[in-house]
């Protein structure tokens, strides 16, 4: 009962009023960008960060999860429909979503990805209630060693698995980490890079990156790459799902809910690479895999319940390492950073009241976004026709009216332009912002951290192999670095017998 | 982590004929066009409608500039001071990080040098450029004579300029826009913004 306890109070934070009614905001807001072409989540967050200063950090965390999690509902639906994804994470939804629909059966689609959203949601908030305080507990023995390597782990593992170039996110998380040194050194008080200016002198702030790299970026480039062609959605009758389509569902929910689950604990994972997994996992295990683009619904539940589960589970290395998952999450970091909440092992004990706030209320948020998804689906579908165009101005505004609003500073407005630029540049030169925003989130921990076990370790780096978890997470390390070499010389050994059989695979 | 490389090579290797598929152009109501496309068919035409790739120039000015931040990150951090291992000073840190970066934009000339991940620049980055430009008018002008009028402004712009909508529309909207933005920041949420009335 003891362990119960702190999860049940919990409750309790959830259901303070206002809690409930930021949860609600994050999650029609989370719901409407994820209708909507253009901005995703990381954006989002990033361009709503002024509006959490105000506000307590359990109900901030509410709101921001809220959004997360609410755009992988909302994705589903322009990929059903229109055959556009919403989100990275529903681009697969599109191929048997839209078949659905041209076959008439919109809203069965769409019912079993809320269906299979919401039981892909509520497993992995269960995975995570039990395995977050072990994974937390595991971790109250790290040291700065162990840190160090997690911390290098998990920014190399983003950047390979995010969707650009190995080579350039590699680049962009260097940058971040170079970006985390400029002003006081922890250690000596020394200033670095700060060229002198006192505005420097702290180092620079998180917020105006985020918001600039990931909001401002976002906008900018989504001004060259109009969605123009939104055409007026088909009439969405009925979602609630048979019986008979539920039972063939059924499975692909099953096992979208676990695979999500895992692969969104894995720094790097998260709701897009577990979509992609759970579609081809669910095309490998079908008896008939003709029938996948063709209108399978197993090709629409097992993605959608996957994502979800992954958005949940990404909090856990959050919440109980203190190392973000993926870009989203980084921005989740540094909102808890501002409110003065350092996450890591000791917040499950330290600060219950958060941890168990937020998790407990995906619970409701995600019992409010299945009343979205399917008795008011029509509402979110008739938003559609606003018009792109008419958005951009209203998101700017919002940006530099925030921005401006943290330090009532026109300096601060400044920066979001200047890093608004950067971040359209990196996007056009194919450079991933998000392992950029990640290293720099995580700079000072893993110098701290480093710095911390040179000094443990006599200056003798050859210890950290000396000890077991420093060196597993090393190992992998080492392996995620030379693995793509190896598949390299493996494929053109391939390709080379290939060309001999005329085998098709030469193709890819 | 295996199914990624998988999933993206189903999304860009079409064996399947390949439709050059005219965008529909569908009218405001009634149906889009019904066309039985396969997930590759799919793939393929969204592979058609990206933005023009940059060749290998885009991606050794990329090396230049990285390999230049790892230069001047290299002579700031020597600056500093490294220290040794068992007594690192500040510049450490951050030569071990512009150490890297020349590295990885040397091998980004060398070995990255023809993927084709960058976009050129066209005709359309020039709406980019304006909207900058309307964002920079903004901020000079937000901190005189307060946002009610800068913002107009960039509504406008935005809409009718950038976003090709009716004058009518922009006229509206854009008042509609200002006025919601004062009522919730100004009355509402009383947000100490520069305002004029």
């Amino acid at each position: 009962m003891e362990f119960f306890e702190p999860v049940l109070n919990g409750f309790g934070v959830v259901l303070e009023p206002t809690n409930l009614l930021y949860c609600l905001l994050g999650v029609v807001i989370g719901m409407l960008i994820g209708v909507l072409p253009g901005l995703g989540p990381a954006a989002t967050i990033a361009i709503l960060l002024p509006l959490t200063y105000g506000i307590e950090p359990v109900t901030a965390i509410i709101m921001l999860s809220g959004i997360f999690y609410g755009a992988q509902y909302g994705g589903t639906i322009t990929s059903v429909l229109l055959r556009l994804p919403g989100e990275a994470s529903s681009v697969v939804t599109v191929f048997d979503g839209y078949a659905l629909t041209k076959q008439g059966r919109a809203g069965t689609a769409l019912g079993v990805a809320a269906i299979g959203s919401f039981v892909g949601g509520t497993v992995a908030i269960i995975g995570l209630t039990f395995l977050a305080p072990l994974v937390a507990g595991f971790a109250l023995d790290f040291g700065p060693p162990e840190y160090t390597a997690l911390a290098l782990l998990g920014i190399l593992l983003v950047a390979t698995v995010s969707n650009g170039g190995r080579l350039k996110s590699l680049i962009a998380a260097a940058i971040g980490l170079l970006l985390a040194t400029v002003g006081r050194d922890g250690f000596t008080g020394e200033s670095r890079f700060t060229l002198g200016s006192l505005s420097l002198a702290d180092g620079l702030d998180f917020v105006p990156i985020a918001m600039g790299i990931f909001g401002l970026g976002e906008i900018l480039y989504n001004l060259e790459e109009r969605h123009n062609k939104v055409q007026a959605p088909a009439k969405v009758a009925n979602v609630w799902p048979s019986r008979k389509d539920l039972k063939q569902a059924s499975g692909a929910i099953g096992r979208g809910s676990v695979l999500g689950f895992f692969l969104g604990i894995l720094p790097g994972g998260g709701a897009t690479l577990s979509s992609l997994a759970a579609y081809a996992m669910e095309k490998k295990r079908a008896k008939d895999p003709s029938r996948f683009g063709r209108g399978a619904i197993e090709g629409v539940a097992g993605p959608e319940t996957a994502n979800n589960a992954a958005a949940t589970s990404s909090f856990i290395p959050l919440l109980t390492l203190g190392i973000p998952a993926n870009a989203t999450m980084a921005i989740i970091f540094g909102a808890l950073l501002i409110q003065g909440v350092t996450p890591g092992p000791q917040l499950v004990q330290n600060d219950p009241e958060l941890f168990w706030g937020v998790v407990n209320s995906m619970y409701i948020g995600n019992i409010l976004l299945l009343i979205m998804s399917i008795p008011l689906v029509g509402i979110f579908v008739r938003i559609l026709r606003v018009r792109p165009a008419i958005l951009a101005p209203v998101t700017v505004l919002i940006t530099l009216i925030g921005v401006y609003t943290i330090n009532n500073s026109v300096f601060d407005i400044w920066l979001v332009i200047f890093f608004g630029i950067i971040g359209y540049l990196m996007k056009k030169f194919g450079f991933e912002p998000g392992p950029l925003v990640l290293a720099f989130v995580l700079g000072a921990l893993l110098e701290e951290s480093l710095r911390r076990s040179l000094l443990l370790f006599g200056g003798d780096a050859t210890q950290f192999a000396g000890r077991p978890i420093t060196a597993v997470l090393l190992f992998v390390f080492i392996v995620v670095i030379i693995l793509p070499f190896i598949q390299k010389a493996l494929k053109q050994r391939t390709t080379r017998n290939s060309t001999v059989t005329n085998d098709h695979k030469e193709s890819v | 982590m295996t199914s990624s490389p998988d999933a993206s090579r189903r999304a860009t290797g079409g064996s399947h004929p390949l439709h050059p598929e005219p965008t529909h152009q569908a009218p405001d109501h009634g149906h889009h066009l019904v066309d039985d496309l396969t997930p590759e068919d799919l793939a393929a035409q969204w592979e058609q409608e990206k933005p023009p790739a940059a060749g290998p120039g885009a991606n050794i000015a990329s090396a230049i500039v990285v390999t230049a931040i790892g230069i001047a990150g290299t002579i700031g951090s020597l600056g500093l001071g490294l220290g040794s291992p068992a007594d690192p000073e500040p510049g450490l840190w951050p030569f071990l990080i512009s150490v890297l970066l020349i590295v990885l934009g040397i091998a980004l000339a060398l070995f990255g040098r023809n993927v084709l991940d960058a976009e050129k620049f066209s005709r359309s980055s020039l709406q980019v450029a304006a909207g900058l430009g309307s964002l920079v008018v903004f901020t000079l002008l937000i901190g005189r004579i307060g946002f009610e009028i800068p913002a107009l402004l960039l509504n406008v712009i935005w809409l009718r300029f950038l976003g090709k909508e009716t004058w009518r529309m922009t006229a509206l909207l854009s008042v509609g826009i200002t006025t919601a933005f004062y009522l919730l920041f100004v009355l509402a949420l009383n947000v100490p913004i520069p305002h004029l009335f």
